[in-house]
């Protein structure tokens, strides 16, 4: 294997280098949470006995009881709204909304009652619920298995927005999220659950522990929300990206031998300001690489911020790669998808200016 | 290949036409008013069933109607809670004193001491009957017209206005409209402004103690027109599916703003038989007879707190006043209604009970209703000197900011300079609060 990033798992062995794919970090994170707070219960559509359409809470319920890990009806308001209640008698709950693409009908619920208890209580109720949810395409899903909203949930006050783009990161990033006192979605890149995502959708995909990044120690451990990570430095240009298109961009760039800070947001709200700036004032370009729509997407926010802040620092215009505007298309997917192409001529723009 | 209709004739057209039923109601502005449709079963008719009892069988209990208080002022039958008559003096005291509290702060209003208010005029024995057959630590999910369980659980006056006048004694510093009250130490929770939120979280929080094997229960409140929400089903099917220590409490007062409760589906069906469908054990209870709202909730309790199940209890009521400060209701229904109501005004029902027992008289009356007014006088113009909504008496500015997260993050911080910045500009002589 000529990925640098590749070790010989079998010659490392042991505790610090046993490798998980990002299902059974987030397995792990939530395992880790129920044993030392009692207050944590689990609860979804298929999530009790099943383990989760996505195996995310295998063994959990048989580990922890029915009353704390439990299945639901197909009711995302009544999930969303039970967990809030949970929350006010003291419970720390961890709802599971099984696609992304369905957690409309508990919105109102979100928006208007979990992102604002503190806030309307005068912080004599809270809201301390991770809801948990597979979200964003290259799974041949269609319309309703592949969206990526998370600029919806961005623009709500009181509302934190988090999403890995590792096993490593998703760990530690569901613990900071279900111990965080304020509700967090916690969006899971399904297309990268079991191995990181090139772009291109015609090669086989390299499970994670090819990769070091599936390193996961055992027990618990933290990620704080709103840090970024450099997930490759190098100083042509900057790349803003979170979830599966992070590791698409690091594709393409070691394709094209572009050295790039690839920064890896892992929370959108509240966003890494000073991780973001400090590169862009390095590099002076910005790409900024999501799957979702474009137009309002949190594509626009970052590259408004970039250009508030580091103006004089540009040497080219801040561009977008992203989805098309269009609803998730089935057939059509890799069309839709912001792929080598794609991300590749923007690179070639950026970087000829 | 198969012909296709031909000619001019549109397709169907040998079909009767359909047409769309609108609801209208019975009675608009003008109107004489007949109530003769509206069942009113006697006082003491209706068996009481064992609060364990199978919602299967109890269905009756969707579509009757529990009343205690007769014509005759005196309780009847096995509803009849049997109250001692110091429990039924407090009652009435409740109920005077939150219409005393609403005649004042609608007035407020008026007055422009604040922006809205909203009265319970008619329904007060929904909320304080109910309230007084819970337990004092029994977590509560109101809507925004059960002013009576605050007052019931002896939470102070004085927040109460406070909050009505977002002044800087306002613990939700000014941040809700009014009457949106909150009070955690009352079992009380923040009252949200959209229409049955709270009905599926009061599912949340009962599933919750009896996953801890807690003892308390919960019951939340929502209106008849406010059952229309997705929220409210999902609260049934919750609280059915875990059988959920919990009561739903739907306050039937035939109006939510200018759309009768047919807008709800009155026409068809009892709000009470919604929860048959769900298998949830449901009653149907004169809300205008204290007595039998007690009971029901008593018997709801019970069944809850013996982990028997949740209970929809509907109390047919009838919104005496307009939705609040922001409507006329002389524009949309009949004046008529008000005084045709067959089932009177639960105050002077309990009133009425009072004195035929011989535990109560006019005098006592009132004299209870002056010093509750007087009451409501002095501790109005107490919370006038925190000040009243725009007169500048409010919370400090910087706590704009706060309880958006439990930490400020970098964006907020920013945004909160930049509101100092302007507050600076435009005071340049010196900032008016500290």
């Amino acid at each position: 294997m000529s990925d640098t990033k590749t070790k010989d798992a079998s010659a490392t062995e042991g505790q610090t280098d046993r490798r998980l794919n990002m299902i059974e970090a987030v397995n792990e994170a939530l395992d880790v949470m129920m044993e030392r707070d009692p207050n944590t219960v689990i609860m979804g559509e298929d999530v009790g006995y099943f383990g989760g359409v996505f195996r995310c809470t295998a063994g959990l319920q048989e580990k922890y009881g029915k009353t704390r890990v439990f299945d639901t009806p197909i009711s995302e308001c009544g999930i969303i709204a039970a967990a809030v209640g949970m929350g006010a008698y003291g419970l720390r709950p961890v709802p599971e909304i099984q696609f992304a693409d369905y957690i409309y009908p508990g919105l109102d619920q979100l928006i208007s009652e979990a992102a604002r208890l503190r806030y309307r209580s005068a912080a004599e109720y809270t809201a301390p619920i991770t809801v948990r949810s597979p979200f964003g395409g290259g799974i041949f899903g269609g319309q309703t298995h592949s969206q990526s909203p998370e600029a919806i949930f961005a623009h709500v006050s009181g509302l934190k927005t988090v999403i890995p783009a590792t096993p490593y990161d998703a760990k530690g990033l569901l613990i900071s999220a279900i111990e965080d006192n304020d509700p967090v979605i916690f969006f899971e890149p399904k297309r990268i659950y079991n191995g990181p995502f090139s772009g291109y959708y015609d090669k086989p995909v390299e499970p994670w522990k090819r990769f070091e990044a599936s390193i996961v120690p055992e027990g618990y451990y933290n990620i704080p929300l709103g840090k970024a990570r450099y997930a490759t430095k190098g100083d042509e240009l900057t790349i803003l990206a979170y979830g599966t298109m992070v590791h698409v961009v690091e594709a393409i760039c070691r394709e094209k031998g572009v050295e790039a800070d690839i920064v890896d947001l892992r929370t959108i709200v509240p966003v890494d300001i000073e991780t973001i700036e400090e590169s862009v004032r390095k590099t002076g370009r910005c790409l900024i690489v999501h799957e979702a729509t474009r137009t309002a997407g949190f594509g626009a926010e970052l590259s408004a911020l970039v250009t508030e802040r580091c103006f004089y620092h540009l040497e080219a215009p801040v561009l977008r790669v992203t989805g098309f505007d269009t609803p998730y298309p089935h057939s059509l997917e890799w069309a839709y998808f912001p792929g080598p192409i794609r991300i590749g001529e923007a690179l070639d723009k950026i970087l000829s200016e | 290949m198969a012909d296709r209709p031909q000619g001019t004739a549109k397709a169907g057209d040998n079909r009767p036409k359909l047409s769309l039923h609108v609801p209208e109601p019975k009675f608009r502005p003008g109107d004489a008013v007949d109530f003769s449709h509206i069942v009113v079963p006697e006082a003491g008719a209706q068996p009481r069933p064992d609060e364990t009892t199978d919602p299967k069988d109890m269905l009756d209990f969707a579509h009757g109607l529990i009343r205690v208080l007769g014509e005759d002022n005196k309780a009847h039958g096995p509803w009849d809670p049997k109250l001692d008559p110091e429990t039924l003096r407090k009652m009435l005291g409740h109920m005077a004193m939150t219409r005393a509290f609403d005649e004042r702060m609608f007035r407020g209003q008026r007055q422009g001491k604040t922006s809205f208010y909203m009265k319970c005029t008619g329904e007060e024995a929904t909320s304080v009957s109910a309230s007084m057959a819970l337990a004092a630590d029994d977590m509560v999910f109101p809507s925004y017209r059960q002013q009576g369980i605050l007052i019931q659980r002896g939470y102070p006056m004085i927040e109460m206005i406070n909050q009505i006048y977002s002044n800087k004694g306002d613990k939700l510093k000014g941040r809700q409209l009014p009457i949106m009250y909150s009070s955690k130490e009352h079992s009380f929770f923040t009252i949200s402004g959209n229409l049955a939120t709270q009905t599926p979280q009061a599912v949340g929080w009962a599933m919750a103690s009896a996953i801890k094997g807690d003892s308390r229960i919960a019951a939340t409140w929502v209106g008849e027109g406010s059952t229309a929400e997705g929220d409210f089903h999902s609260a049934c099917l919750f609280a059915t599916v875990y059988n959920a220590p919990v009561i739903l409490n739907v306050v039937n007062n035939q109006w939510a703003i200018s759309s009768f409760s047919g807008f709800a589906g009155a026409e068809r069906a009892t709000f009470a038989a919604r929860g048959v469908g769900y298998g949830i054990a449901s009653l149907r209870v004169d809300g205008n007879d204290p007595l039998a709202c007690y009971a029901a909730e008593q018997w709801a309790a019970n069944r809850a707190r013996a982990n028997a199940g949740p209970t929809l209890i509907e109390f047919f009521s009838y919104r005496a006043e307009g939705h609040s400060t922001s409507d006329d209701p002389s524009g949309y229904r009949s004046a008529q209604e008000r005084e045709e109501w067959p089932l009177g005004d639960p105050v002077m029902r309990l009133k009425n009970h009072l004195i035929e027992l011989g535990e109560w008289d006019e005098e006592r009356q009132e004299k209870m209703d002056l010093e509750a007014a007087e009451y409501v006088k002095k501790t109005t113009k107490e919370a006038e000197a925190n000040g009243i909504l725009g007169h500048g008496l409010h919370h400090p500015f910087r706590t704009m900011f706060e309880d958006v997260f439990e930490e400020l993050p970098w964006h907020l911080k920013e945004q909160s300079e930049q509101a100092i910045h302007e507050r600076k500009t435009k005071f340049p002589e010196g900032l008016p609060e500290a």
